[in-house]
């Protein structure tokens, strides 16, 4: 067992200060130590993208981050991105546009789909297959995500025309 | 007829969110690795590093004496005496004389932390003498093959083939010499598929608790908690009833999750551990070496046709390895291949043959798309040399309702020919296609199935419907369920709860698997619900002081059924709930059996495709599919399993499968290599859905999961050769093999 170190991060908002081997993944830290389990493990090498999350505006896999590279970090996961009774428009679109079978990718597709309509609010379908290209789903074939992603970007934009 | 002339419902074939919707875009779902107990510990396996060795001798020391370490399970803490498939769980669970595959368990252990666990397992012994191994199915037949296990062989099997053959079939009718003999073009060609995964996004996860007394609770992904329970008592030699298992929301199946591996393990762990609960969740890796992949295949197929297309012979030889233990689906490869074609001449022979490699589990349609692979391959073969229109083949030879099925039964209504019709309609056939830019087309088909079900439904109190099934939902069940109680209950889709609960509150339940639970969970929901609606139509006769066949049941109330029957307002399903105390106590509806009714689903795919000819890549441009699906109770949910059923199948002709090195260990553990497709692989998949309603169900569902992984494997394989001229008989198509076929042509 290695020397702890003094973390501190700020995950969906909020302080969190623990001591933690360096080497204690970041994945595990939000699922174990902060009983944050809508992020999930897929595969442990950054492929599949169902763990991930924003961290310092960056869509990155919690998987292969050790948790001293997230010192001082602020973290969402898609518990911080709305709750039940307002969710994000990704939230909405993939609940109405059946954007999900099993649901076990959902949490890291729309986090990482928030990022993706920040780099590029109005996306063609090409643009958001390859910008999803590292979040695998293997029951939906994709179609349902991308018209998901696709709808939420239209809401989105209407809402911030509306406001401007 | 049209689908809008025979729909006259109210919620059946609408598309509302699903009821585990909110859950799963807020992060609330509870998968697997989600649960935790108090007190809890973690758990690691030891696993076999050799394809396969004896096992000479495991020293668990070093581990027990970590502080922290509490239980470690080898398989002399397993009871012995087990025979038959019992046994073959049992040998698959912990490795007893000798490891079998890469990957195989050979011993584990708990401890305070997964990190802990993990390097005590490290520190477990294990002295192996390495024995010959084989991969290859042919190879794995072939005299002076590694024997795998000696009589292990049943008594199918004819004198003289390797032992490693387990399971020899031959069935057919007519005389397929004689067909051979009246045709004008006879083709006879080999085939190869590989092992591939279902590749679940979430990793088989489970807890698992049980004291010296054998009682014993598990939490657990599964697509079927009663085949846990059973197969884990079975393992451990306890009573199945003793054991109440929980499922949680499922990360995927497929069919990979309808068995049992490490779960067992969790609760001999936690009974060593003196009851404390154990966690097992597996790696991408362990999931990979260790859980169960398809079969891989070696096949022959001859097929004889007249110029004008009439099929008049046809015969397959297929080979497939299912990994260390019998059980590869040959049978249900055979049953499918010539599914589609009505014979007078067919014959079929199948061998079940072990090599060194994970026991295979049921993977969507299991068999289906390796045979597929061969025959609809062949005849398009024959339909480009006789110079006819592929479709219109299948469309001549295809089977009716009422045909015998090449593999026996006659068949009920099915709807072969409405979807043929629907693929030459389609507006994909009409693209123009450029070079080295090719169309392929291939038809899938799949049984579907039964299985015994168990389902509970209950009136609440304030006249809400909540329906208990056993059957977890993988592809939108609870919300398919809850559209057909409803309808039949006449209240909002909203006001039906479906869950999906524990062993111990329903009768026994066969997994979510064959494409059955809207089907046969369905059909029970709708006969468990009848079973309410008459006692609530009693309810109300008695009150009214009316015989109860005087009452009838519409729009969500007991009325009268009709003038005769007495003026009386209905009386709605809440005004029945809120007094239901005192009329009579809890109203509830129960069914169980095994649904009878099955209707088989029939699938036609087109994918139109470019092959770069410089690197050997596959581009798909379009892909469409037509399938029936009797009644699509949810269209986005039925669409839903043709899009994934086809990329299933893109990847599995395309990219994915096991690749082993020379010392038969897994070279390709991780989704690096193990190359599922992603979302720029792709385009938008076009579907068709045919309604033709399967009589055997309430509202005519056949069930959609399975048929779609089957057709991509030859379409995509067709199309290859309509764009570039090549016919590649081995899959995968990865680049480098085509690349390799294009330089050679």
């Amino acid at each position: 067992m290695g020397k702890k170190m003094h973390i501190q991060m700020t995950v969906n908002g909020k302080a969190e200060e623990f001591l933690a081997e360096p080497r204690e993944l970041l994945i595990y830290t939000l699922r174990e130590r902060l009983n944050i389990t809508g992020p999930h493990i897929g595969c442990e090498t950054s492929h599949c993208g169902a763990c991930t999350v924003t961290l310092n505006g960056k869509s990155v896999k919690a998987c292969t981050v050790f948790v001293a590279q997230a010192d001082g970090s602020e973290i969402t996961t898609i518990e911080g991105l709305g709750t039940p009774d307002a969710l994000h428009p990704l939230q909405v679109a993939f609940k109405e546009h059946h954007g999900l079978q099993c649901g076990y990718c959902t949490p890291g597709m729309i986090t990482r789909a928030t990022k993706l309509l920040e780099e590029n609010p109005n996306p063609t379908e090409e643009e958001i297959r390859f910008g999803m290209a590292g979040n695998i789903c293997r029951c939906t074939g994709y179609q349902n995500i991308v018209k998901s992603i696709k709808a939420a970007a239209a809401e989105m934009n209407a809402a911030k025309e509306a406001a401007e | 007829m049209a689908k809008d002339e025979l729909n006259t419902f109210k919620l059946v074939g609408t598309r509302p969110d699903r009821p585990d919707g909110l859950d799963k875009v807020t992060g609330r779902a509870r998968y697997g690795a989600d649960f935790s107990l108090p007190g809890m510990l973690h758990a690691a396996v030891v696993r076999s590093p050799h394809a396969h060795a004896k096992i000479v001798k495991i020293d668990a020391s070093k581990a027990l004496a970590l502080d922290g370490v509490k239980a470690v399970v080898t398989r002399a803490d397993l009871p012995t005496g087990l025979t038959g498939d019992e046994w073959d769980l049992q040998e698959n669970t912990l490795a007893g004389e000798k490891a079998l595959y890469d990957g195989h368990a050979v011993a584990a252990v708990a401890a305070t932390s997964k990190l802990l666990a993990e390097e005590a397992a490290r520190l477990i012994e294990v002295e192996y003498e390495v024995l010959p191994h084989v991969i290859h199915v042919d190879d794995a037949m072939a005299e002076g093959a590694p024997v795998i296990r000696e009589g292990a062989a049943d008594p199918t099997v004819p004198e003289g083939l390797h032992p490693n053959v387990v399971k020899y079939m031959e069935f057919g009718r007519g005389d397929v010499e004689a067909g051979f003999a009246e045709a004008d073009l006879v083709m006879e060609k080999s085939y190869k598929t590989e092992a591939t995964h279902q590749g679940y996004i979430e990793p088989h996860a489970c807890v698992g608790q049980m004291g010296s007394d054998n009682k014993g609770e598990m939490w657990v992904c599964t697509q079927g908690q009663w085949f846990i329970r059973k197969m884990s008592a079975a393992v451990l030699g306890i009573e199945a009833s003793q054991l109440r298992v929980t499922p949680s929301e499922i990360g995927g199946g497929f069919g990979g999750k309808t068995t049992i591996f490490m779960e067992p393990l969790s609760l001999a762990l936690s009974k060593k551990a003196g009851g404390r609960p154990v966690k097992i969740v597996m790696t991408r890796s362990e999931v990979l070496r260790a859980t169960g992949p398809t079969a891989s295949a070696s096949m022959d197929v001859k097929i004889g046709m007249k110029t004008d297309g009439t099929i008049t012979g046809a015969r397959a030889e297929f080979r497939m390895q299912g990994g260390a233990f019998p059980g590869a689906p040959v049978d249900m490869a055979l049953y499918c291949a010539f599914a589609g074609y009505k014979l007078e001449n067919v014959q079929h022979i199948g061998y079940d043959v072990l090599a060194n490699r994970p026991k295979c589990a049921a993977y969507r349609a299991p068999g289906s798309p390796m045979g597929a692979f061969a025959v609809e391959s062949l005849v398009d073969e024959m339909c480009r040399e006789l110079k006819l229109d592929p479709i219109e083949v299948r469309i001549k030879n295809g089977v009716q309702t009422g045909d015998r099925a090449s593999y026996g039964p006659k068949f009920g209504s099915i709807g072969l020919k409405e979807v043929l019709e629907a693929v030459k309609d389609h507006p994909n056939l009409q693209a123009e296609l450029g070079p080295n830019q090719g169309r392929g087309f291939a038809v899938g088909y799949w049984f579907n199935h039964n299985g015994e079900t168990s389902v509970s439904m209950a009136i609440g109190e304030d006249g809400t419907a909540q329906v208990s099934v056993g059957t977890p939902d993988i592809g939108g069940s609870r919300a398919s369920v809850s559209l057909m109680v409803a309808e039949t209950l006449g209240i909002p889709y909203e006001d039906v709860r479906v869950n999906v609960v524990e062993t111990g509150a329903l009768g026994v339940n066969e997994p979510t698997h064959g494409s059955r639970a809207t089907f046969a969970t369905g059909k029970a929901a709708v006969e468990a619900t009848q079973g309410a609606i008459k006692e609530m139509c009693r309810r109300a006769a008695a009150e009214w002081g009316i015989d109860e066949e005087a009452v009838e049941w519409a729009d969500g109330a007991a009325q009268p059924a009709g003038p005769n029957a007495g003026k009386f307002p209905p009386m709605t399903i809440k005004e029945i709930a809120a007094k239901m105390g005192s009329t009579g106590g809890p109203i509830s509806g129960h069914h169980e059996s095994v649904p009878d009714g099955v209707g088989a689903s029939f699938g036609a795919h087109v994918v139109d495709l470019e092959v770069d000819p410089e690197t050997g890549r596959v581009t798909i441009l379009r892909y469409l599919v037509v399938q029936d699906a009797g009644r699509a109770i949810h269209p986005s949910y039925v669409e839903g399993q043709y899009q994934g059923g086809a990329v299933q199948g893109i990847g599995w002709a395309l990219n994915e499968e096991y690749v082993y090195d020379d010392k038969g260990r897994l070279a390709n553990s991780v989704f690096l290599d193990y190359r599922v497709p992603v979302a720029s692989d792709l385009p938008m998949i076009d579907t068709v859905i045919v309604e033709v309603p399967n009589p055997g169900h309430p509202f005519g569902v056949r069930g959609v999961g399975e048929t779609g992984i089957t057709p991509p494997l030859p379409a995509i394989a067709n199309a290859i050769h309509d764009a570039v001229g090549v016919r590649m008989t081995h899959l995968p198509i990865n680049p480098p093999k085509l690349l390799a076929a294009l330089k050679a042509k």
